[in-house]
């Protein structure tokens, strides 16, 4: 039972001043599914990096052994005709070739130099097949959902001859019902005797279908556990993971929601597919949030969540827009970002790479941004002022960075995403809209973004927060509305509802 | 030590287009034995490449926020045409005629910025256009002639010096005394500067070295001035060329505009919702690459004493080298003001000094592609490290 298909000893792997990796061991048996967790930052993607040969032998100490043979990957390639195949966390498709292209790219059938396209097109659907996407194989990529996509890709996987799978955080994009599907697809694979490696952050699902569980942290193993017996509790992970115990996983904050003050309110709020008039994506959404309180947008991905809230900071989203919003009781009429900002409105994008933050520019840059009217007289902004702004918006909010002079992108998810809401903070707006403000971010980091919104809603702010992760928040908000293909389906104070009575809200639909 | 060293090192960037710009100059003043520093020659270089130089700032900023601009060399010629009809045919007073082509060439950029900006077409194909369509209508106004000669008031922005106040002997005391004057000015403003970082307690250089930068920056000013001096004083362009730079840094530093300028080309989704009007930004930046291919139009004009068809053929590409040389990134969001000035003198000692050693236009041009690249090969590298 214990012959292991990888063994990777002492893999040590240095960069310029940091130490990624220290001496990690990491094992993995034929035929399991092997969970890899651990904070952001802590190794897993560098561990697997040096796996699959992006960082190629050499430039890292240690040995890896795959299946009784030391091995020398000098490129991914190396390791793909091996059998070791890595998903990444951003797919790697080509949105503008189809699915049968996609998935023989670099590796197509030929017959004499001239691809084959009829054997190409047969392969591609029997491996549609066993990922159970029943598509047609020469539908372009961009037309695909990400759930598709990420099926695809593990198409792609199978298609050459893969023995061990590695998955990086596969459901992060993904919503409940594509999440399950790709989980049951692991097990199907392991009756298959794929092994496969999962790195996620959401323990749950991790306990769901793996065997066994390694915990990095800050560049070490700390332990493997079996997740078969009976002791191994997700309490027990997160402590290996963060190093303390979590009492909570969520801060304590004395609710003072303000029940007289609504602050801000849309009605019968209609919002169409900016490029497709006919395509209605929000249905009279009546919605509102009073002073003091966090509201949750519990809803799947597609349900209309970011639309919505899009929609309403300065129609960043959408055309034929209609309905009414009002602030603290009056109407407002809303037609761009500038406007939004004007009238205290905030919003942090799901996608803080993309729509959040200026990557290449400085954590100070970044955190001043929205507000430099604060900052300067008739256009001409006063440096001094601002490095101390940032400077105590970078110790107020934790940010760890060596200095504000750090380009963001060298931040770690958590960090970064500190940063865009510090921007956010130092705007000082009175309605924050909050887009799954945690995707992606370790335990640790998470609680701290959670203190943050609390403090926002005892100084009286007013918080929506969109989420798919519903222990988040009923852990947070003091009310929850439910949408579903664009229509709120219901609104619940917290206290009086569970992630049941959530999922059925959140999945109804039309006919059901 | 360490603390020049850190600072050399987190500025490696910039101090390495200065090293460059250096090593260049002294590989020519050896190979030309000394030709290159002579007071006339350093006059000619200004001269010679002021109207790039005005170009390479612009484009700067356009590159800065991921645009590109093919039409400059085409609106040149197209002002410097215009010019010729307004000043040569018609005889309209210089200063009238000037202000009507800084305005027509403001009214270019917007042309070219509406496109880029609100109809979201690339700036490569809008501007590709402009360039056929202002070389096109280059030879419509001067009807394939070549007008001239301008009035010498005109020529004289490009071609001529300001008047030394103290007569002029051998040497022009008058550009002496300004050198002195802009270096006080530099001290001042640097004491000042250290005076209200200290009052915040930011770090500053330790004093030592504070005053080697100094003395070092004095140096170098008055030995250039020095060198004007001895020849005919200061040109009237570097003083336009001076005033831009100054005036443009200090936008792109240290007002709002600037920083929405950078953000536009870091991240425009980001700028976006962050409350940035990005088509506006873009507009604008379009509108003022509209004016300095003007203004560049106008003293080339001047400097050739002639309106011709020809004029501008390929600056879109010096300028274009000059700010990508100068730090420019394509991908947009980076980039300063001095860099491009820096890249813009790199290309122009370079044409300067192959001539003076006899190098034929045939070689200038191929050894000044390899310098682009090797330019912008070492960025590459040298980002990939740092990484």
């Amino acid at each position: 039972m214990a012959n292991s298909i990888l063994k990777m000893k002492q893999i040590t792997k240095s960069f310029p001043g940091v130490k990624a990796l220290d001496q990690v061991n990491f094992n993995v048996k034929k035929g399991e599914i092997h969970a890899l967790v651990g904070e952001n930052g802590a190794g897993k993607s560098t561990l697997m990096k040096v796996l699959s040969g992006v960082y190629p032998y050499g430039t890292y100490t240690g040995d890896i052994v795959y299946e009784g043979d030391v091995c020398e990957f000098k490129s991914i390639n190396d390791s793909e005709q091996q059998g070791i195949v890595i998903i990444h966390q951003e797919l790697a498709l080509i949105p503008e070739l189809s699915i049968a292209e996609n998935i023989f790219l670099g590796n197509e059938r030929v017959n004499k130099g001239i691809i084959d396209w009829k054997e190409t097109i047969i392969e591609t659907r029997n491996l549609l097949d066993k990922v159970g996407l029943h598509i047609d194989p020469q539908e372009k990529i961009k037309h695909l959902g990400v759930g598709q996509q990420q099926l695809v890709e593990i198409a792609k996987a199978l298609s050459k001859k893969v023995k061990l799978l590695i998955l990086d955080e596969p459901t992060a994009a993904l919503n409940e019902e594509d999440s399950e599907n790709l989980l049951n697809l692991l097990i199907e694979f392991k009756k298959q005797g794929i092994t496969a490696i999962l790195i996620s952050h959401k323990l749950k699902e991790v306990f769901q279908v793996a065997d066994r569980i390694t915990v990095l942290r800050d560049g070490r193993t700390i332990d493997t556990y079996n997740l078969h017996k009976e002791n191994t509790t997700e309490a027990k992970i997160i402590k290996a993971m963060v190093g303390r115990e979590l009492e909570n996983l969520f801060p304590d904050r004395k609710s003072k929601v303000n029940h007289e003050q609504i602050v801000f309110e849309i009605k019968k709020w209609s919002v169409f597919h900016p490029k497709d008039p006919e395509r209605q994506k929000l249905y009279d959404v009546n919605l509102h949030v009073k002073a003091g309180e966090i509201v949750g947008i519990a809803g799947l991905m597609g349900s209309g969540r970011t639309e919505l809230a899009m929609s309403i900071f300065g129609k960043t989203y959408g055309q034929k827009i209609s309905g009414q919003m009002f602030i603290n009781g009056n109407e407002v009429f809303i037609h761009d970002v500038n406007q939004a900002i004007k009238h205290g409105l905030a919003y942090v994008s799901e996608d803080r790479q993309g729509y959040g933050l200026i990557l290449i520019d400085s954590v100070k840059n970044n955190l001043t941004l929205v507000n430099l009217a604060d900052l300067s007289n008739r256009g001409i902004f006063d440096l001094g002022k601002e490095v101390l702004v940032a400077e105590s918006l970078k110790n107020s909010l934790h940010i760890r960075t060596p200095s504000i002079e750090q380009k963001t992108i060298h931040l770690s998810g958590g960090n970064q995403q500190k940063v865009v809401l510090g921007k956010w903070i130092f705007a000082d707006p009175d309605i924050l809209i909050l887009d799954e403000p945690t995707r992606g971010i370790d335990v640790g980091a998470k609680y701290e973004i959670y203190q943050m919104i609390n403090e926002l809603a005892e100084r009286g702010k007013s918080v929506i927060m969109i989420s798919s992760e519903l222990p988040e928040l009923i852990g947070m908000c003091d009310r929850i509305y439910t949408l579903s293909e664009g229509k709120i389906t219901g609104n619940f104070e917290t206290e009086k509802v569970d992630q049941t009575q959530l999922m059925t809200y959140m999945t109804q639909s039309e006919e059901g | 030590m360490d603390e020049v060293i850190q600072l050399v090192r987190s500025n490696m960037r910039r101090f390495g287009m200065i090293i460059a710009l250096t090593g260049i100059i002294i590989l020519f003043q050896v190979l030309t034995n000394g030709i290159i520093l002579t007071p006339l020659n350093v006059t000619n270089i200004i001269m010679q490449n002021s109207y790039i130089i005005i170009l390479a700032i612009g484009m700067m900023l356009v590159i800065i926020t991921g645009e590109i601009d093919l039409s400059v060399g085409s609106v040149a010629a197209f002002i410097g045409a215009v010019s010729g009809v307004l000043l040569v045919s018609n005889d309209l007073p210089v200063y009238l005629g000037i202000i009507m082509c800084l305005l027509l060439g403001a009214l270019i950029g917007a042309w070219q910025g509406f496109w880029v900006a609100y109809v979201n077409i690339p700036s490569f194909i809008v501007t590709l256009a402009g360039m056929l369509i202002f070389r096109g209508l280059t030879l419509v106004v001067l009807q394939g002639r070549t007008i001239a000669p301008y009035p010498e008031s005109f020529r004289g922005l490009s071609s001529s010096f300001i008047p030394d106040l103290f007569g002029g002997g051998k040497i022009q005391f008058f550009t002496i005394l300004i050198g002195i004057l802009i270096t006080l000015i530099f001290v001042f403003n640097e004491l000042q500067m250290r005076k209200t970082d200290l009052s915040y307690n930011f770090q500053v250089l330790a004093l030592p070295w504070f005053v080697v930068k100094l003395v070092l920056f004095s140096i170098v000013i008055n030995l250039f001035t020095y060198i004007l001096a001895l020849y005919e004083g200061i040109p009237y362009v570097l003083i336009v060329l001076s005033i831009l730079v100054v005036v443009y840094t200090f936008l792109m530093n240290r007002t709002v505009l600037g920083r929405h300028v950078y953000a536009v080309g870091g991240n425009i989704q980001a700028a976006k919702l962050s409350g940035v009007k990005t088509k506006k930004i873009k507009l604008i930046v379009f509108i003022n690459m509209g004016i300095f291919a003007a203004l560049s139009g106008l003293i080339f004009a001047g400097r050739l004493n002639a309106a011709t068809p020809q004029a501008g053929t390929l600056f879109e590409l010096d300028a274009i080298a000059a700010a990508i040389i100068g730090g420019a990134s394509f991908t947009g969001g980076i980039g300063t003001v001095f860099g491009a000035v820096i890249g813009a003198l790199v290309m122009g000692v370079l044409n300067n000094g192959m001539s003076l050693m006899g190098i034929g236009i045939d070689w200038q041009q191929a050894i000044k592609g390899v310098v682009l690249l090797l330019a912008v090969a070492f960025d590459v590298l040298n980002r990939n490290k740092t990484h």
